[in-house]
């Protein structure tokens, strides 16, 4: 790799689907200002380069890395500590980065029931119940593949994170925004905002970008989205009785689910100042409940058939319990 | 364990209602277990779950909310909010293997000096039956676990 004098550039994949990467792509001609105004050093999806490349960086070299994906083995934990090491500015990019995501709602089971569902699933053949093996030893040597944790964590939970971008993913004119704002701190145009911001989304909620049309909520029955004959093209999804996390959930995303008639599932994590989303979700959401009376209350509630898996659905591992309990019981792995 | 085992519980008082009442319990000389640790709030719709679940994640074994009887909130009818989110986070953290005994919801006017004494008194031992929580020590556990995990491998 030339030294071109171009500030150096990475981005990186742990527990994620990359689907974050393809939002950065998706940023169209815009990928062509990060390609002239830096010098991209490493990045798994789009180039070549090996994690020794990145160790023999010096220290604080990359000046801005996007990291995408929460921390479920021994390799992104690795990598998470390397990159905070050599990266003057660290992004938690993503849902998984951020709050934990889908791959977070493993916090729910322990390793065991992973290993099961993973290893001897219905569309598995496993009749040795064949498991990995975390060493294992051949004529060459010991070969090592990276240990699985018993928890899912997210990114700020193993190193400090300068800033956070939310979405699963993160929309791509929210990026273009944010590297458009890195390129004017380059040209001493702005400045960064203070550590610990959350960058590229907005600060009230869902429902404030939203165009339908409210009025006092009061639902005496939640329905699937698929249980409904024809959805309202103009009335909020929550007083039709969908289960719409808007609420709770952060702008920025332009409120697209539910312009299209599809709830919001909170992707974009918590609003401002919300410290556990799911909290904040069943504040919402039961307090427009149509009954006073707790047996017609547990009735309504029926009609929410997974709420754990509904409110928590991409912040499970940034929560206050942080997992279930099931997840403490592990076996040996 | 040779101590009995001393629940820690939580518990969040409306400014109307049981919060007088705990204090008339304290003024008539009424005993109750010194295990738990009253909140004062002006109303039992006040409650947000995240009080209940920061008190879970930080070590109590139980949380107890209290407020105005159905139809008396000095808010109209903010005590039913309470109970709609109560209901809904039972559920909630029964999916989280914790189990919904642990987090009671119990209506006690100004007046009710004793019946709160007795509900804080038969909640507390009620945990007790359950046993602890310990979420922060469970989760301190994991991650040494996960410390534990790495130097098994690269040793």
């Amino acid at each position: 790799m030339s030294d071109n004098g171009k500030p150096k550039f990475a981005m990186y994949w742990a527990a994620s689907c990359g689907g974050c990467e393809i939002a950065v792509l998706n940023i169209n001609e815009k990928i062509l200002d990060v390609d002239a105004n830096f010098e991209v050093v490493f990045w798994p999806v789009a180039m070549d380069a090996k994690y020794k490349d990145v160790e023999a960086m010096p220290d604080k070299s990359i000046l801005l890395t996007l990291f995408n994906g929460g921390i479920r083995n021994e390799e992104n934990e690795h990598l998470a500590i390397l990159l905070r090491q050599k990266s003057q500015i660290l992004v938690a990019f993503g849902s998984c980065a951020t709050e934990g995501c889908i791959p977070g709602l493993a916090n729910f089971s322990n390793t065991d029931q992973i290993y099961e569902a993973v290893y001897e699933g219905v569309s598995t053949d496993n009749p040795n119940h064949i498991r990995p093996q975390y060493n294992y030893e051949v004529p060459e040597g010991t070969l090592h593949i990276p240990a699985f944790y018993p928890a899912l964590r997210t990114l700020d939970q193993v190193v400090d994170v300068d800033y956070y971008m939310p979405g699963c993913p993160p929309e791509s004119h929210q990026i273009a925004a944010v590297i458009d704002l890195v390129l004017k701190v380059l040209n001493g145009e702005a400045e960064l905002p203070p550590k610990g911001a959350v960058i590229g989304a907005g600060n009230s909620t869902v429902c404030d970008e939203c165009g339908r049309k409210r009025h006092v909520k009061s639902i005496t029955k939640f329905v699937r989205i698929h249980e409904v004959d024809e959805i309202d093209p103009e009335l909020c999804l929550l007083e039709q009785g969908i289960l719409c996390n808007g609420p709770a959930t952060r702008s920025g995303c332009g409120a697209r689910c539910p312009g299209v008639g599809a709830a919001c599932i909170g992707c974009y994590g918590p609003a401002e100042g919300v410290i556990d989303y799911g909290a904040r979700l069943m504040t919402a959401v039961a307090s427009v409940i149509d009954s006073n009376d707790p047996d017609e209350i547990d009735a309504i509630l029926e009609g929410i058939p997974d709420p754990a898996g509904s409110f928590y659905r991409f912040s499970m591992p940034h929560s206050l319990l942080r997992m279930a309990k099931p997840a403490w019981s592990n076996g040996n792995r | 364990m040779s101590e009995q085992f001393e629940p820690v519980i939580i518990g969040f008082t409306c400014n109307w209602c049981s919060y007088r009442a705990a204090d008339m319990a304290g003024t008539a000389r009424i005993k109750y277990p010194p295990n738990i640790r009253l909140v004062r709030l002006m109303c039992s719709g006040r409650l947000d779950p995240t009080f209940v679940l920061k008190a879970l994640s930080e070590g109590a074994d139980g949380v107890l909310i209290t407020g105005c009887h159905p139809g008396e909130c000095h808010y109209l009818e903010q005590n039913y909010k309470a109970l709609r989110r109560y209901r809904l986070l039972l559920k909630t953290i029964a999916q989280m293997g914790i189990e919904p005994e642990r987090v009671k919801l119990v209506w006690a006017s100004a007046a009710e000096g004793v019946q709160l004494a007795r509900a804080i008194t038969t909640f507390v031992e009620e945990i007790r039956a359950l046993g602890p929580l310990r979420w922060p020590l469970r989760l301190a556990e994991m991650d040494i676990k996960e410390t534990a995990a790495v130097e098994e491998v690269v040793a």
